[in-house]
């Protein structure tokens, strides 16, 4: 359809100019070929086509222009509104997921700490209660011990008393028997003075 | 005799008319320039509206264009014109998208290319200019005129400074409309020159072929060049709109 009556226009003047270029042949190329209408005349800067340019550029446009305004600028800022908004609701919605998600840690940073806290607790509770049961433990043990040792000493000193009333006769008589062996006869309550008066 | 025509670089800018209209002794007929226009529009507007109609999160590969050329026709804007210029978003995008869809669709071989004609390119400027005077005089009266007298100027040289930033002033939609008219001119005639080149050399037997092969390089490299030019220019044209609305947006300099 575009191309229909632009060729048309390339094969009109050359009938209208055949009978000029006929004999110029291939040389004719650079000639500006003879309109019916305007001779000579550079195309571009010729009056006589301005008013119906005017006239179809103006109504052109303006209708592009309309169409532009009314429909398709109206759509495409429609588009682009609801995509950036919708990356921003986007965004908006993955700030408050990492705000939740930040809590979350937080809350279980938290829960941790104060677990740690009560698990030392006990732990030391548990030490104290163990030590403070050796401690008594051992205090008992050691008052058994003490009562012990006590006793035992109670009885070494009478064991030893007892010993020391014996050690006087056994020395009388050995004293005695000495005295006898030396001398052939002894006398008791010399004897018994005279170890009396050393054990003195 | 078709050969000689084809070669004929000024031919792809003639306007032949397809429906004849006169109106009040102007002549309005819809010619083939007008059908382009009309091409340019709807395939733009179906560009634009098939590739949003799914209205996805995560947009198509089609989807995507259209919201990267709307992304980036608005920051353009905003950078150069501030929050402010955002009211003229829909004057701006519409006016990068005719601009790149004609200059784009001129680039098929045998389709007409709107922006080469000077009228057309001089009627969008007069269009920017006009809304910048308009709405500079509305928004600050007479503080509008505050774009000629940069501050900070010694008073003696202040009438010549005004009269310079007058005349630069006067100049913007020339240097606008001529500089996108101009390099689509001589870009599709450097362009139909090769490739006629090619045409023609071709037609002299063995040795003209292997002469061809030169121009036929030249034209493909002269297309990639085009195509960059095409989309350069929509946006040299969007960009110098943004700040001449700046201009109108603040005056002050």
């Amino acid at each position: 359809m575009f191309v229909t009556p632009a060729y048309g226009q390339e094969t009109a003047p050359a009938v209208e100019g055949g009978d000029a270029h006929a004999t110029s042949g291939a040389q004719a190329g650079t000639e500006v070929p003879h309109d019916a209408a305007h001779e000579g005349t550079f195309p571009p800067f010729d009056p006589a086509t301005f008013s119906s340019q005017i006239l179809w550029l103006a109504i052109t446009f303006g209708l592009f222009y309309l169409f532009l305004k009314r429909v398709v600028m109206p759509r495409l800022a429609d588009i682009l509104d609801t995509r950036s908004s919708r990356i921003t609701q986007d965004l908006d919605q993955a700030a408050k997921l990492k705000d939740e998600a930040d809590a979350a840690v937080a809350a279980y940073e938290q829960e941790l700490a104060e677990a740690k806290a009560g698990a030392n607790a006990i732990g030391q509770q548990a030490r104290d209660a163990a030590k403070a049961e050796a401690e008594t433990a051992r205090k008992k043990v050691e008052a058994n011990l003490e009562k012990k040792l006590a006793e035992a000493e109670v009885r070494i000193t009478s064991i030893k008393s007892s010993a020391m009333k014996d050690v006087g006769a056994i020395a009388e008589s050995t004293a005695t028997a000495i005295v006898e062996q030396l001398v052939g006869k002894a006398d008791k309550a010399g004897v018994a003075a005279a170890v009396k008066s050393i054990a003195g | 005799m078709a050969t000689a025509d084809k070669v004929d670089p000024i031919h792809q800018f003639h306007i032949s008319k397809i429906v004849p209209i006169e109106i009040g002794g102007y002549d309005l007929s819809f010619t083939n320039s007008s059908l382009f226009m009309v091409a340019t529009v709807v395939v733009a507007s179906l560009f634009l509206y098939l590739a949003t109609s799914g209205r996805h999160l995560i947009p198509s590969r089609w989807q995507s264009s259209a919201e990267m050329t709307y992304e980036f026709v608005g920051s353009m804007l905003k950078d150069s014109a501030g929050s402010q210029g955002m009211r003229f978003f829909p004057f701006v995008f519409s006016l990068f998208m005719f601009v790149l869809t004609a200059n784009l669709l001129g680039l098929f071989p045998y389709f007409f290319t709107v922006t080469s004609h000077i009228i057309v390119t001089f009627a969008l400027s007069i269009l920017v200019i006009g809304i910048v005077v308009f709405y500079g005089l509305a928004k600050h009266g007479f503080g509008f005129f505050k774009l000629f007298v940069p501050s900070g100027v010694p008073l003696v040289l202040m009438p010549l400074v005004v009269a310079i930033e007058v005349v630069s002033f006067l100049s913007r939609p020339v240097s606008l409309s001529v500089r996108l008219f101009a390099n689509m001119l001589a870009g599709h005639i450097t362009l139909k020159v090769f490739a006629g080149f090619v045409v023609s050399l071709s037609a002299l037997g063995a040795v003209g072929i292997a002469g061809a092969i030169l121009p036929l390089i030249m034209a493909v490299a002269l297309t990639a060049l085009e195509l960059l030019v095409a989309a350069l220019q929509a946006y040299v044209f969007a960009i110098l709109t943004c700040m001449y609305l700046n201009d109108a947006l603040h005056p002050g300099h």
